[in-house]
C-alpha cells in the first residue's frame, strides 16, 4: 500500500509541474512557447530531458524482461550499440537541425522537408507516415503504466485502471505545460532513476545473496548458461540491431527536442554524457533482469519460470502457447524485484522512478500535436483564419484525443512491450534516416527521392506486420518462407522475422537509402538558392 | 586528413561493436559477476564517451551556431 501512495504522490507532483510551466510561461499561447519551449532550455535540463525522453517503457521495463528471458545479450543490442548511434547522431544531425530551426523559425521536421525541398503534399506524406510510425511508441508507454501500476500496487491496481491514470496524468502535463512542462517533468524523471536506481541495485544483489553468487550459480545450471553469453543469437542479428538507434533523432519527438536548447554549445555535454548515462541505466536493468533468474522463494518469479519450462514442451496448441508465452513474460520483472527485495519506502520511491521512465511517452503525445497542428493546421490556412490561440488550443485537444486512442489501443495489444516497440516504431523511423542524410548533407536529393523514402517504409512496416500476422511463430527455431540459393531469405522467428538472417530493418534502411539515391538522381534538384539555405557550398558532399 | 581520421576512427569503433570472439563465452567474470559478453560493452560503451569526447574537441561544428548569429544580425559586422 505504502509505495502504490507514494507512486500517487508522484504523480501528483508532475501534474503540478505541469501547471506551474503553464504559470512560467505566463500562460502564453505562442506556439513557439508551447512546443518547443521557446527555445529556451538551459544545459541541465537539455542533457537530462533528452536522456529521459529515451528512457521509456521499453528502455526499462522491456530491457529487464528481455533479458529475463534472453540474457545479457540486451545490453549489446539496444545499450552499447545506442550510446554510439544516438549521440552520433546528436553530433552530426542535430547540431544542424537546431541551427536550421534557429534560422528559419522551424517547430518540426516536416517543416524543414518542406523548404528543404519545396514540397507542400510530399510534406504532408511524410507527416502522415511519421504520425502512423509514431502511435505504437505512444502505445508502448500506456501500457508501460498498467503494468508498472498493477505490478507497484500488487494487483490492487488493475492493468486497465493503471493505464488509464497514466494517460491522464501524461494528458494532463502536457496539455498544461506543453514543451517546458514535459522537458522538467524529464528531467526529473531521469535524475530520480538515475540516483535511486543505483541504491536499488545493490539492496537487490544483497537480497538476492550477492550478484557473485547468482552469476556462478546461472553459470553452471545448464538451462540457464546460455544467459550469460549470446549463444541464443545470431552474429547477424545482433548486427542488425546496431541500425535501430538511428531511430532515435528521425523520431519527431528528438528532432523536435533538438530545437529547444538555447545555445548550439548544450549539445556538447549532451553528446559526451549520453554513454555514461546509458550505463548508469541499462547496467542495473539488464543485469537485475538476468540475475532475476536466480531468484528462489518469488512466487511471480517461480510462475513464470514454470511458465517457460512447460513453454518448451513439444505439441502445444496456439492458444496455450500464447498464454505461457504472456505467463512467461518479464515486463513487469523489475518491478517483481523491488516488490521482493527492497524495503517498502525505496520499492515506493523507485516504482516512481520507473512510473517516470514509463510516462515519456510524454514527449511522443507533445510531438505528435506539435506535428498535427503545425504541418496541417496551420499549414492549411488553420493559423490564418483562426489565429495563433487557436492554434495552440487545436495541439491541446488533439494532446487529448492522441492520448485516449493510445489508451484504447494498449486495453487491447496483445504483443509484449519490447517485440511491440522494435518491429513497428523503430525498425521504421531507422528506414527514415536516409531523409535527414538528404535534406542535411546532399545537395543533390530532391523531393521524390524523399517520397520513395515515405512511401518505401510505411509499405515495409505494413508488410512487415502483415507476414507476421498471416505466419504464425514457431515453437522455436524459424520457418524458411522463401528459400534463395540454399540460404534462408525470408524466415519467421519466435520472435518476428528475418530477412537472410538479418532483421528487417537491415533490407529497410538500405533500400531506403538507395532509393533516395536513385530517384534524386532521376529527377530535377531543387534550385541552388534553396539548397544553399540549407548546405553552404564549402560543406557540401556532391 | 583530419576528418578522415576521425571518421576511419568512428568506423572502427562501430565495428569493435561486433565482438564475435566470446560469444560463448561464461568467463572470466569481472567483479565476480560481470560476464565477458556484458563488461566488454560496458567499457565499449564508455570508450564511446571518451570518442565523443574527441570529436567534440576536435570536429565541433562551430561554424552553424556563427551562422545562425550572422542570420540574427546581419548588420552588426557592418556596424564594428
Amino acid at each position: 500500500m505504502i509505495p502504490t501512495l507514494i507512486v500517487f504522490a508522484y504523480l501528483a507532483t508532475v501534474v503540478y509541474i505541469g501547471v506551474f510551466a503553464f504559470r512560467h510561461g505566463g500562460r502564453s499561447n505562442s506556439a513557439e512557447q508551447f512546443f518547443v519551449a521557446g527555445r529556451q532550455l538551459g544545459p541541465l535540463v537539455f542533457l537530462l530531458s533528452l536522456f529521459g525522453t529515451n528512457m521509456t517503457a521499453f528502455a526499462i521495463l522491456g530491457a529487464s524482461g528481455f533479458s529475463f528471458q534472453n540474457g545479457i545479450v540486451t545490453y549489446g543490442l539496444m545499450a552499447s550499440s545506442s550510446a554510439l548511434v544516438i549521440p552520433l547522431c546528436l553530433f552530426l544531425f542535430g547540431t544542424r537541425i537546431w541551427a536550421l530551426g534557429k534560422k528559419h523559425g522551424y517547430l518540426t521536421p516536416v517543416q524543414m522537408y518542406r523548404d528543404r525541398w519545396q514540397c507542400g503534399d510530399i510534406g504532408t506524406v511524410i507527416f502522415i507516415v511519421q504520425a502512423v510510425l509514431l502511435v505504437p511508441y505512444i502505445i508502448i508507454g500506456v501500457m508501460g503504466g498498467g503494468t508498472a501500476l498493477a505490478a507497484i500496487s500488487g494487483g490492487l491496481i488493475p492493468y486497465w485502471a493503471g493505464g488509464a491514470v497514466v494517460a491522464v496524468v501524461v494528458m494532463s502535463y502536457v496539455f498544461f505545460g506543453g514543451m517546458r512542462g514535459t522537458a522538467w517533468v524529464n528531467t526529473l524523471q531521469t535524475a530520480l532513476f538515475l540516483i535511486f536506481g543505483a541504491v536499488a541495485f545493490v539492496l537487490i544483489g544483497r537480497g538476492m545473496g550477492g550478484f557473485g553468487e547468482a552469476a556462478a550459480a546461472l553459470a553452471s545450471a545448464p538451462e540457464t548458461r546460455a544467459l550469460l553469453t549470446r549463444e541464443r543469437f545470431t552474429p547477424e542479428f545482433f548486427l542488425s540491431y546496431t541500425l535501430i538507434p538511428l531511430s532515435s533523432i528521425t523520431f519527431p519527438h528528438m528532432s523536435i527536442f533538438c530545437l529547444t536548447a538555447r545555445r548550439m554549445a548544450q549539445f556538447k555535454p549532451t553528446v559526451m554524457l549520453y554513454p555514461i548515462c546509458m550505463v548508469a541505466v541499462w547496467l542495473p536493468s539488464v543485469f537485475l533482469g538476468v540475475a532475476a533468474n536466480h531468484a528462489r522463494g518469488v512466487p511471480a518469479i517461480e510462475r513464470k519460470l514454470e511458465a517457460r519450462a512447460r513453454l518448451a514442451q513439444p505439441g502445444l496448441a496456439p492458444e496455450q502457447r500464447a498464454d505461457l508465452r504472456r505467463q512467461a513474460g518479464g515486463d513487469d520483472i523489475l518491478l517483481v524485484l523491488l516488490h521482493h527485495y527492497a524495503p517498502v519506502w525505496l520499492a515506493g520511491v523507485l516504482g516512481a522512478g520507473i512510473m517516470a521512465a514509463v510516462m515519456a511517452s510524454d514527449s511522443q503525445i507533445l510531438a505528435l500535436s506539435t506535428m498535427f497542428t503545425e504541418d496541417v493546421f496551420a499549414y492549411y490556412g488553420g493559423k490564418e483564419r483562426f489565429g495563433e490561440a487557436a492554434q495552440v488550443n487545436t495541439g491541446r485537444a488533439f494532446v487529448v484525443a492522441v492520448t485516449a486512442v493510445a489508451y484504447l489501443i494498449a486495453l487491447e495489444a496483445p504483443a509484449r512491450i519490447f517485440d511491440l516497440a522494435v518491429q513497428y516504431a523503430f525498425s521504421g523511423f531507422a528506414a527514415m534516416t536516409p531523409l535527414l542524410v538528404g535534406a542535411l548533407f546532399w545537395r543533390r536529393s530532391t523531393r521524390w527521392g524523399a517520397l520513395a523514402v515515405a512511401v518505401w517504409t510505411l509499405a515495409a512496416v505494413a508488410a512487415v506486420a502483415a507476414f507476421q500476422a498471416f505466419v504464425p511463430p514457431p515453437a522455436s527455431g524459424q520457418t524458411v518462407v522463401w528459400e534463395m540459393g540454399g540460404a534462408a531469405a525470408l524466415a519467421r522467428t519466435p520472435g518476428g522475422t528475418t530477412v537472410f538472417g538479418y532483421l528487417p530493418v537491415v533490407p529497410m534502411t538500405l533500400i531506403s537509402a538507395l532509393l533516395m539515391w536513385a530517384v534524386s538522381l532521376a529527377t530535377r534538384p531543387p534550385d541552388a538558392a534553396t539548397v544553399a539555405r540549407f548546405i553552404p557550398a564549402r560543406h557540401a558532399h556532391r | 586528413m583530419q576528418r578522415a581520421g576521425l571518421t576511419g576512427l568512428v568506423l572502427l569503433v562501430y565495428a569493435a561493436h561486433q565482438d564475435v570472439w566470446w560469444w560463448r563465452e561464461t568467463g572470466p567474470m569481472l567483479f565476480g559477476f560481470l560476464p565477458p559478453g556484458l563488461w566488454y560493452h560496458v567499457g565499449y560503451t564508455l570508450a564511446v564517451s571518451a570518442l565523443m569526447g574527441l570529436l567534440v574537441w576536435r570536429a565541433w561544428p562551430a561554424w552553424l551556431e556563427e551562422e545562425v548569429e550572422r542570420h540574427a544580425h546581419p548588420h552588426e559586422e557592418r556596424e564594428v
